[in-house]
């Protein structure tokens, strides 16, 4: 099947007003806080939530007012949900069989998925018996048995531990190949992997859409920052890098905006060392919290990850003045996209 | 000692022990007055057979379409999100707590001679009252809402989640229904099945307000029971022994088919 995906999914009741388009061969990451609506849209794409208005049109066809089953709209979801009292062949045969397949033709399409995905030797199995990351994979095969014009991937792999993860991601993106595929998740390594762009949502509607990596290397939107670990500050662009809004520079040596303009900058939290003497933007620190065997310290629009000893060494504590030195070669200045 | 148990209070095994034999002494000295001598010619006589063929057979079709009609109701109401539910199901659910005899006066209301339903049913020359078939409705009236609670609990675990993908599989509501919600829910319809026959094969007042007591066509085994205690104490009491037997092996086999389940 060819063809892509153009929606727009309106849900008042929650909030949400997102308009969308899916190459035929695009796979497309939806990301954004909690509670943004994201698996609000992949519901209302997949049929199984009334949207308030709006349309959904896949490969020419449209789908606003076709119930679930007449979509041909393939979904994974956090949870395998493998039927249990089907083995993992009979689970992976229902699709086709659903969808009018006689039992020889479905059980050859329930093989070939189990094997495009890798767990071919799992067709016997109970679903009890498998293994969270085994579940998921043979949930993938059992959508991919069922040819979908669409994949929707609600957080896909959300549930699983790190080695499961890697396997059920390599299932995916065995699936999403030839197809237009929509992916929730909260994981930068999964966007990575597996979407060509980025759709950040915030409060149900879209803020910032672009090429993945362009999106998690030059943040618009403060989620895309810390989606991607950085820290996002506004200001106007001067000679040698960038003039905070709240006060104070940070200079870059990759920038080429011409000064005066508004302009982004992000660096790492990590590499900022926060300081009692010296230059740099001077902030009043707001908290302190333990992250990942570090303090971060936030001040203001201002954020660096210290050790312990050296929060200790400066003695750090809410309502303090500190300076922030970010490494020159560590500050990206660029215009906003768009 | 079984390590990680919550203490009871010492008292509370006192309260519990009456509590038990004040269930099973009944029983067992109700099998100590059983004539053993005659118990087979007692119980195989032709008036006993006929009840307890008549019982098994109007339990086991007012069973079926209890099933028939209660499943259905069931997954409505477990479906519906609608505040009305609540009333529905307070109303369909009311012969659990109405007395026998005020049900089989309700049905005479109905389907009686001279009812709302029955004087329609008379004028196209069927009569339901006094009839075995009165029997099966007095029966499927008094046990479906058992068979109706015990599957919309089962419905209610675990939510519709299988039936969403069912549907993103492009399995229509009615294949979603057959393939995925009824194996699901298998164990509490055995379970309803069962409680519903029991609650069927001991139906008493509401029989005998709707359907009389004629042998062979109305007297099931509960009837026969209570006339036999005027004329044959020991009949009655070998009677009853079978229906004690039928009721326990119905239980025996349900609480089997639950710890299966559970395990």
């Amino acid at each position: 099947m060819t063809g892509g995906l153009r929606a727009h999914v309106v849900v008042p009741e929650r909030g949400v007003d997102v308009a969308l388009e899916v190459g035929p061969d695009e796979c497309v990451a939806l990301v954004g806080p909690n509670g943004t609506g994201k698996s609000t849209v992949l519901e209302v794409l997949a049929g199984l939530l009334r949207p308030g208005g709006g349309e959904v049109v896949l490969g020419g066809r449209t789908l606003t007012r076709l119930p679930a089953h007449r979509r041909g709209v393939g979904l994974v979801a956090q949870r395998a949900d493998l039927f249990p009292h089907l083995s993992v062949a009979g689970n992976v045969a229902y699709g086709p069989r659903a969808s009018g397949s006689g039992g020889r033709e479905a059980r050859l399409r329930s093989s070939a998925a189990l094997a495009a995905v890798g767990v071919a030797g799992l067709a016997d199995r109970a679903p009890g018996t498998l293994s969270g990351g085994q579940a998921q994979r043979v949930a993938v095969a059992r959508v991919l048995a069922t040819d979908p014009g669409l994949l929707l991937l609600d957080e896909p792999t959300s549930a699983l531990d790190v080695d499961a993860r890697a396997e059920v991601r390599a299932a995916l993106a065995t699936a999403r190949a030839g197809r237009p595929t929509l992916l929730v998740t909260h994981d930068p390594l999964e966007a990575v992997a597996l979407a060509d762009r980025l759709v950040v949502l915030e409060a149900g509607r879209v803020a910032e859409t672009g090429p993945t990596t362009a999106v998690l290397g030059r943040p618009r939107s403060a989620f895309a920052a810390s989606f991607s670990g950085l820290t996002l500050v506004r200001g106007t662009a001067t000679r040698g890098g960038i003039a905070l809004d709240d006060g104070g520079d940070l200079v870059s040596t990759t920038h080429t905006v011409p000064p005066g303009r508004p302009v982004l900058a992000v660096y790492h939290p990590t590499v900022a060392r926060p300081a009692r003497e010296g230059g740099g933007p001077e902030r009043v620190v707001d908290a302190l919290e333990p992250r990942d065997g570090l303090v971060r310290v936030r001040a203001g629009d201002l954020v660096a990850d210290v050790t312990v000893s050296v929060a200790a060494a400066l003695s750090l504590a809410p309502g303090e003045r500190v300076r922030f030195v970010v490494p020159d070669s560590e500050v990206t200045v660029y215009e906003p996209p768009g | 000692m079984t390590p990680g148990r919550a203490p009871v209070p010492w008292w509370l095994p006192v309260p519990a022990v009456v509590g038990g034999l004040f269930v099973v002494v009944p029983v067992l000295a109700m099998v100590g007055r059983v004539d053993w001598g005659s118990f087979g010619a007692l119980v195989t006589s032709p008036a006993s057979l006929s009840a307890l063929v008549l019982s098994l057979g109007t339990a086991a079709a007012a069973t079926g379409i209890a099933f028939l009609l209660g499943y259905p109701l069931a997954v409505l109401f477990s479906r519906s999100r609608s505040r009305w539910v609540g009333v529905a199901r307070a109303l369909v659910l009311l012969p659990l707590v109405l007395p026998p005899v005020v049900g089989g006066l309700a049905l005479l209301a109905a389907f009686g001679r001279l009812g709302v339903v029955g004087a329609f049913l008379d004028e196209h020359g069927l009569r339901i009252a006094f009839t075995t078939t009165a029997v099966v409705i007095a029966q499927t009236f008094v046990a479906m809402p058992f068979l109706v609670s015990s599957i919309e609990g089962a419905l209610r675990v675990g939510g519709d989640r299988f039936e969403r993908v069912a549907a993103t599989l492009g399995a229509g509501p009615t294949r979603t229904f057959l393939t995925v919600t009824t194996p699901r829910v298998l164990p509490g319809i055995l379970s309803g099945l069962v409680l519903c026959f029991a609650r069927a094969l001991g139906e008493f007042g509401a029989t005998l307000t709707f359907a009389g007591s004629l042998q062979g066509v109305t007297r099931t085994l509960p009837l026969e029971i209570y006339l036999q205690r005027e004329i044959d104490p020991d009949t009655a009491v070998a009677l009853a022994l079978v229906l004690v037997v039928v009721a326990l092996v119905v239980i025996g086999a349900s609480t089997l088919r639950t710890r299966t389940v559970v395990l």
